[in-house]
């Protein structure tokens, strides 16, 4: 592993990728009482990527995302309360309510919005890529979708056109090798995702999207080529889903999913392998995790009781927004 | 914010169909089409157009015929044949701070953006509470012959009005072509500006400067007493041509341009309705489910007691357009289908 990370830079690193964790439990035990009245696609076991991306993005950057995007959005920056709030379907969630669980969005926070539709939001951000270019200003755009989405025309349709133009994009692919419950052999042929950029002329990783700093460097190395013109890259994180495809529960017991491959991945939880490097290779305390951890259940307690508090959008405001 | 110092035309039918007594200069209907984007790209740094082949010579009908030259190609983008992926591109840009213009030959490759329209474009500012919109303009071209067939001439209009969230104008003549256009560019949502093949060469009179007409309001072009004639796009002329002939026969009939189907002007409808009594509906489009459809439930809902006679229907029959030119005469009714549809209510 690398170690030219700075102490307060590991920090945060691990302080998002517990923020998002811990979070996505909160939802786990509060799911039951049925107050979060929308779909949930939690993204435990998948920190490490979103943590290791958003690390180089500043807010003006923008980050596209799916579904499962909870944790692209915490670590691009934004405040747990409006999702919190988003997720009881209240009126100071960070949609007003109109969107929950699967439309986070925070134009401040540089987070256009995110699509339920796999593959949908892969053009938007190749879109905020050449708006980006026409204004000349360097922000960088993040596309994060899932390996179900490398199935779809529009995965194809934008790397073909990023890669054309040159544009500021990381296209970033969490593979886990599942799209709801059909694995990835019975979609694609046998190739790396990342192998496909080639027929874009876009260069292509896989990567171990468990290990934060694996994560970390090679987003580095993409976000720079384009922040600095050299146009997108195609990175792929291979990660493991370790709840059911939607909803706060696991689907070990489904029978889609190889028991034994569920158990290997927990072993790789990308969460106990960075808490251990930094104990023991980067000279972080376990007071000093502590207290991360501490900071973290408070904010997210905070924004539980937030978005509790928070009223419902009023009826007579049903077609606001159209 | 460089439109708000532009003129709105919100009356309906300031100006007189069909050019003649306009002291303005005259302009078609292509021609209005291409000054209104020259306008919107000098006007706003924000504006830029897309589209397959926009910057061939030809120009999608002329209408975007030199503008590449004059503006270059960041502002006027040849687009690779990746309809829906590049209507997710012009998306992401509108949200991100641009001002795009997607230019389709035919409405009939709109089929393929139809996630990214419906799911993305439409849907956005509601699924983020108005936080981000998406000020992106398609325009469309539908229209009819010469064995144009089933894939090519298509009048898709209604699919796109069903969907809350989105606009859907059909500038009929070359004014209301330059201002609905202008009027789409400079508004907060996306806007399908629907033109018709058989109208570019119209002419009439069209002010130089920039001047936006809104989504939203028709207009009446042809006043009557005994019936109304409703109509969008080309139908527009054939129900002028019916009027004139219905007249000759001691039928005053009313022509309102519907010109924006989403939101429809029910007010203009309504109240024509209400002063003849009698409603004959004509679309380029089809009946079942159609734009039509929508029109007689409207006067259905709102001008019921006002009716003395069932609502009339001119639309195409529930066929894919046929390639003969004999089956083509067929499909598509005119003006004699009106004419006999009114003596028949009257
Ligand atoms: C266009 C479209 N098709 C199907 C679905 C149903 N669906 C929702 S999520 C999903 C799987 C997505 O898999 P992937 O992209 O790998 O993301 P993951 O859920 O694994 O994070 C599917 C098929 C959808 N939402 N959109
Ligand atoms: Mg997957």
């Amino acid at each position: 592993m690398r170690n030219d990370l700075s102490k307060d830079a590991l920090k945060r690193l691990y302080a998002v990728m517990l923020t998002i964790r811990r979070f996505e439990e909160r939802v786990v035990s509060l799911y039951p009482e049925q107050e979060m009245k929308c779909p949930v696609h939690l993204c435990i076991g998948q920190e490490a990527i979103a943590a290791g991306v958003c690390a180089h993005l500043g807010t003006e950057d923008y980050i596209f995302s799916t579904h499962r995007s909870h944790g692209h959005c915490i670590a691009k920056g934004m405040d747990l309360k409006p999702i919190a709030a988003e997720l009881y379907g209240r009126s100071d969630g960070c949609s007003r309510g109109r969107g929950g669980s699967m439309h986070l969005a925070d134009p401040e926070h540089g987070i256009p919005g995110t699509s339920a539709i796999v593959g949908g939001c892969i053009p938007l951000a190749v879109g905020a890529g050449l708006s980006s270019v026409m204004q000349g200003h360097a922000r960088v755009s993040v596309a994060f979708f899932g390996d179900g989405a490398a199935d779809e025309g529009t995965f194809h349709e934008s790397l073909n056109f990023a890669s054309l133009k040159k544009l500021p994009v990381v296209f970033v692919c969490e593979d886990n090798y599942y799209a709801t419950n059909s694995p990835r052999s019975a979609r694609q042929p046998d190739i790396p995702i990342a192998e496909k950029g080639r027929g874009y002329a876009i260069p292509g990783i896989t990567v171990d999207g468990n290990d934060v700093l694996l994560v970390h460097q090679a987003a580095e190395e993409a976000v720079m080529r384009a922040r600095s013109g050299g146009g997108p890259t195609l990175l792929e994180f291979t990660t493991y889903r370790w709840k059911a495809h939607v909803g706060p529960n696991s689907d070990i017991d489904e029978g889609c999913r190889p028991a034994g491959a569920h158990e290997r991945w927990l072993k790789k939880c990308p969460l106990e392998m960075f808490q251990r490097y930094l104990l023991e290779h980067a000279a972080v305390s376990a007071e000093e995790l502590e207290r991360i951890s501490v900071r973290v259940d408070r904010e997210i307690d905070e924004a539980v009781v937030f978005g509790k508090n928070s009223p419902y959008p009023d009826a007579s405001e049903l077609t606001e927004y159209v | 914010m460089p439109w708000t110092k532009i003129q709105a035309d919100d009356s309906r039918g300031r100006v007189r169909f069909g050019g003649g007594e306009r002291p303005e200069r005259e302009l078609s209907y292509r021609e209005a089409i291409r000054e209104a984007l020259s306008q919107a790209i000098e006007t706003d740094d924000r504006v830029f157009l897309i589209g397959e082949g926009i910057d061939d010579p030809g120009g999608v009908f002329g209408t975007t015929a030199g503008l590449r030259e004059r503006f270059g190609a960041g502002r006027v983008m040849d687009s690779p044949i990746a309809e829906n992926g590049m209507t997710g591109v012009a998306i992401g840009a509108a949200m991100t701070g641009m001002r795009p213009v997607f230019i389709h030959m035919r409405v009939d490759f709109l089929p393929m953006c139809m996630d990214q329209i419906i799911n993305h474009a439409a849907k956005w500012s509601y699924m983020t509470g108005g936080r981000v919109k998406v000020p992106l303009t398609i325009r469309a071209v539908i229209g009819r012959g010469w064995g144009s067939a089933a894939q090519h001439s298509q009048s898709l209009q209604a699919l796109f009005a069903h969907i809350p969230g989105l606009k859907v104008v059909m500038p009929a003549s070359p004014y209301d072509a330059k201002g609905l256009l202008l009027g789409s560019i400079a508004g907060d949502g996306p806007t399908v500006v629907i033109e018709h093949r058989w109208l570019y060469d119209q002419k009439e009179g069209v002010p130089e400067g920039p001047y936006v007409i809104h989504a939203g309001k028709g207009a009446i072009r042809r006043e009557g007493t005994d019936v109304t004639i409703a109509a969008t796009s080309y139908m527009v002329y054939e129900a002028l041509r019916a009027a004139s002939e219905l007249e000759g026969e001691g039928i005053s009939a009313e022509v309102v341009d519907i010109r924006s189907v989403q939101p429809l002007d029910e007010g203009l409808i309504v109240g024509s309705v209400k002063k003849t009594g009698r409603l004959i509906v004509a679309d380029t489009g089809w009946k079942v489910c159609g734009v039509s459809a929508e029109v007689a439930a409207v006067a259905s809902e709102y001008a019921h007691d006002a009716l003395k006679a069932p609502v009339k229907r001119i639309c195409l029959p529930a066929a894919p357009t046929p390639a003969s030119v004999s089956l083509e005469k067929a499909y598509y009714p005119g003006i004699e289908a009106i004419v006999r549809a009114a003596k028949g209510m009257v």
